[in-house]
């Protein structure tokens, strides 16, 4: 069958694989200008000047635009409202009186054509006064400017008595731990297509994971009425995160079009995109933990620094709030406290990146639990299950508030889990085996992570079912696709609750002209909430068909099913009738083109999914590079709506948080240039360093939330992997690896 | 700049194209030929995905001009399925084995796999790793892309069983 549980092929994949994708840089309008972004060379200064001019004399180009062209446009403000006292930090569009990060825009190219908009960006000269760069968080805050220090905020949260904690304990273990500079990099490059349509609509081609918050906050910024403008998502080559935030890019080119009055295609070059696109991940952490005799966690006490770049761009702290309150995890840990520090960098401004936060504060807490157990002398899996929240304690108020909701986890049996995963990963066994190998002069070890994740972020998710007299359905949501195969999941939840076949069910998505609102894609949400939206249309449909096909069947409605396409009798008498030709006896009746529902759900609780990731990793004595030789996810999903797709998201994200893990580094040299500006330098893991994937997906802890117990299984295959490869290689090497990725030169510093 | 024409084949079919010298291939075949299946993912030679056939050989189109393609045939992922839309052997192998996500890197992996499994010389697991590691893809961790890659080599005779690499 084609409902939820099904391994169902994509509808997604024939065009895609046939080469008849429709991403951003395919799309063309007729007489568009090319827009192309000079950038700031310098990581920090006072801008003095654009000299424009050569530029804008070099035949083909339309106009530049620096600073003083667009400073009435005010700055990209924040996803979450009531954050003004983090206002002083936004980005402008383009650079006025200040540079803070090499890549930032301080003008702007439109050309005929796209090659002589490069050679005009190169003619652009910005005269940049340096100053100093802040090339780490750890270094005391200066000013940002007259009135600001670069430490915009610094997060508290916290529960228990964590002094009482300390004095009570048998053993306090003390770490600094840092994670490196990441971000999702997908395959597509961002881009934008702006135009004003025949009915005066601003109308922008490219977006993507939050079309509708971003219309209207495009509306804001350049003073229009939201329904002069609509936003469109087409093909997207991967989100990850970083993808279809508002950036200053989008802004420029739909003010292009709306000024120049011509439509305006702006594709970024991968060198752009390094350095204009979100980083993510870059903290230190100065942790203790008070531990009792058993190696129970009396307390922790966390100070971490989190390098925020040159802005604080549309996220604004979600990333630090997130680590913070995640970083407990699945532990009990009966007193917390954490303050974060966020402060300005001279570097590419940060925002999310798939399991934002807590792939940092898993590393955190997961070294953490392994230097417990080596202190004390004890086994690493023991030390967990001592502290692991037991069943019964759940739901479980974690006391503590992210994203503007209770930390609240819905269910879960982390002892249950950690059983199935030690015994499916052989853990026993292995240990025998790596020992055997260590003995015989091998640097090789295996190392675990424990995580709890989030998923189904509300507050709400809309939509809209049509059914046709054929049997079609067109669903429309406001959510929107990231290339993770929404439109199978969501036809296989309908196929689930209506019957309807999957195959005839076409999804349209982050299209804001199509619904009037949507919550878009991110933080593990669309299965999770648009899933339940369509559970609620779908039942009221369903109920609508069932009442007229007990008068086509002359049967009652308790007696009838509806399956693949048809309702049926359940006596097996063979009375039956095909959803279409049901559908076609209602309208016959209403007058109506189709049938049509909605369904709206809400959700003020996220759900929480869970996992562990297990390694086995190994030390090449001589290039002291690590090499991945076992990778495994275990992962309760709450349900599977594709497992195909679940196993495919974990998969990915498992190779995603090997990058992280090993290879993948923004990095810096003295004067604040960037050193990773192409993707030979920004090392991504390949075919070769990822091993074949290993997941136990369970499905034991169904979500109480909803009607349907699913939880989201987006982020889940990247959390722990940092952690799992760290404690591998700590096993390994003897040394506690301290720093995230664990590149040779690190291994070398560490064992010398 | 000045152009020049251009003449050479793309997918059995004859194209002549008037292009400045300093135009890629890449942007040559998508912008000039509307042939918008090949990807350009980084224009730095790095990631592959602009990969297409040039003469028998699997090339980054953005590291040729397009015209160094002068009487060259040449072959893209649009020809890969039949003139129905049937997908072929390899094609249907990433959809049974979840071999895409956002479809981005596909076309290039597409290309580079056809080269493999048309050399004439069948090939296993340690090899398959080694040639695919030649792009990048960031949505499936390249599990997905090996099955369908493996499965395709099987169906076709292509495949060589030899120690896991």
């Amino acid at each position: 069958m084609d409902g939820i549980g099904a391994r169902l092929k994509r509808v997604e994949d024939a065009p895609l694989l046939r080469g008849e994708g429709r991403f951003l840089a395919d799309l063309n309008r007729p007489g568009q200008l090319h827009m192309r972004v000079v950038r700031a060379a310098m990581a920090h200064g006072v801008l003095r000047g654009v000299d424009a001019e050569a530029a804008r004399a070099l035949p083909g180009v339309h106009a530049v635009w620096t600073g003083a062209d667009v400073a009435e446009v005010p700055p990209i403000s924040f996803r979450m409202m009531g954050l003004t006292h983090l206002d002083p930090y936004r980005q402008p569009i383009l650079a006025q009186d200040r540079v803070r990060y090499v890549g930032e825009p301080v003008a702007v190219v439109f050309a005929e054509d796209p090659y002589v908009a490069e050679d005009a960006e190169e003619l652009v000269f910005a005269e940049i006064e340096p100053l100093p760069p802040i090339l780490s968080a750890l270094e005391e805050p200066r000013d940002f400017d007259a009135r600001h220090g670069t430490e915009a905020v610094v997060l508290r949260k916290g529960y228990g008595d964590v002094e009482a904690a300390f004095a009570a304990a048998a053993h306090v273990i003390e770490l600094e731990l840092a994670c490196g500079r990441h971000s999702g990099v997908p395959m597509e490059t961002r881009g934008a297509l702006a135009f004003v349509d025949e009915g005066g609509v601003l109308r922008m081609l490219g977006a993507a994971k939050v079309p509708h918050h971003n219309r209207l906050a495009l509306a804001r910024m350049l003073g229009l009425e939201p329904e002069r403008i609509h936003l469109h998502e087409g093909h997207v080559g991967g989100g990850f995160g970083i993808r279809g935030e508002l950036y200053p890019e989008d802004a420029l080119a739909c003010l292009a079009a709306l000024r120049l009055g011509r439509p305006v295609k702006w594709v970024e070059d991968r060198r752009e995109h390094l350095l204009a696109a979100n980083h993510s991940r870059q903290q230190t952490h100065r942790i203790r933990a008070a531990v009792d005799e058993r190696g129970f966690v009396l307390g922790v006490d966390n100070v971490f620094f989190h390098d925020q770049g040159g802005y604080v761009r549309t996220h604004a702290v979600t990333v630090p709030d997130l680590a913070a309150a995640m970083l407990p995890g699945p532990y009990v840990w009966p007193a917390y406290r954490v303050a974060g520090h966020v402060r300005l960098t001279s570097k590419t401004p940060g925002g999310t990146y798939r399991a934002p936060g807590r792939y940092e504060s898993s590393f955190v807490r997961e070294t953490l639990m392994d230097e417990i157990a080596r202190r004390l002398g004890k086994d690493p899996v023991e030390i967990r299950r001592v502290n692991l929240i037991p069943r019964e304690a759940m739901p479980f108020d974690r006391r503590m508030d992210t994203l503007g909701t209770p930390l609240l986890y819905d269910s879960g049996d982390y002892h249950l889990l950690l059983d199935k995963a030690l015994a499916h990963f052989r853990w026993d066994e292995l240990q025998a085996g790596l020992a055997g190998r260590r003995a015989a002069g091998e640097m090789v070890g295996a190392g675990m992570g424990f995580f709890v994740e989030k998923s189904g972020l509300g507050p709400f998710d809309d939509v809209r079912i049509t059914l046709d007299g054929q049997g079609n359905a067109l669903l429309v949501t406001g959510a929107a696709s990231i290339g993770q195969g929404v439109e199978t999941s969501l036809a296989q939840v309908l196929a689930e609750v209506l019957g309807v076949e999957a195959a005839r069910v076409r999804v349209v998505h982050g299209q804001t002209d199509a619904i009037s609102r949507g919550m878009g894609a991110f933080a593990t949400r669309v299965t999770v909430m648009t899933g339940n939206a369509i559970h609620i249309a779908g039942t009221k449909l369903r109920a609508r068909l069932l009442a007229q096909a007990a008068k086509l069947l002359q049967r009652p409605e308790a007696a009838l099913e509806a399956r693949g396409g048809m309702i049926r009798a359940a006596d097996g008498s063979g009375a039956e009738a095909s959803i279409g030709t049901v559908v076609a006896a209602i309208l016959a009746e209403t007058g109506e083109e189709g049938l049509t529902e909605e369904g709206s759900f809400e959700a003020h609780h996220m759900s929480y999914p869970y996992g562990i990731h297990m390694a086995v990793a190994r030390v090449d004595a001589g290039t002291r590079g690590v090499v991945i030789e076992r990778l495994m996810a275990a992962f309760d999903v709450g349900r599977a709506v594709n497992p195909m797709l679940v196993e495919g998201q974990i998969a990915g994200g498992l190779a995603q948080g090997l990058g992280g893990a090993i290879l993948e580094e923004f990095t810096y040299d003295a004067a604040g240039q960037p050193l990773a500006v192409t993707l030979a330098d920004y090392a991504m893991p390949t075919a070769s360093e990822v091993p074949p994937p290993e997941i136990l997906l369970t499905e034991d802890a169904p979500s109480g939330i909803g009607f349907l117990g699913l939880k989201g299984a987006g982020e889940g295959g990247t959390t722990a992997v940092g952690a799992a490869i760290a404690n591998a290689v700590s096993a390994a090497t003897g040394r506690v690896v301290t720093a995230l990725p664990i590149t040779p030169g690190r291994v070398h510093r560490l064992i010398g | 700049m000045t152009k020049r024409e251009v003449r050479f084949t793309v997918n059995g079919e004859a194209r002549a194209v008037l292009v400045e010298p300093r135009r890629t291939l890449g942007d040559t075949l998508r912008e000039d030929c509307g042939l918008t299946g090949t990807h350009l993912g980084c224009e730095h030679g790095v990631c592959g995905a602009c990969t297409v056939m040039v003469d028998g050989q699997p090339v980054r189109s953005c590291l040729m001009f397009g015209v160094q393609a002068e009487g060259a045939e040449i072959r893209t992922v649009e020809g890969l399925a039949a003139a129905d839309g049937t997908l072929n052997p390899l094609q249907r192998a990433f959809w049974e084995n979840h071999g895409l996500q956002c479809g981005y890197c596909t076309p290039g992996f597409l290309m580079l796999a056809t080269w493999l499994l048309e050399r004439g010389e069948p090939f296993g697991e340690e090899e398959m790793r080694h040639v695919l590691s030649s792009n990048l893809c960031r949505c499936t961790g390249y599990q997905g892309i090996l099955d369908s890659v493996r499965q395709a080599a099987r169906e076709l005779g292509q495949w060589t069983e030899s120690a896991p690499g």
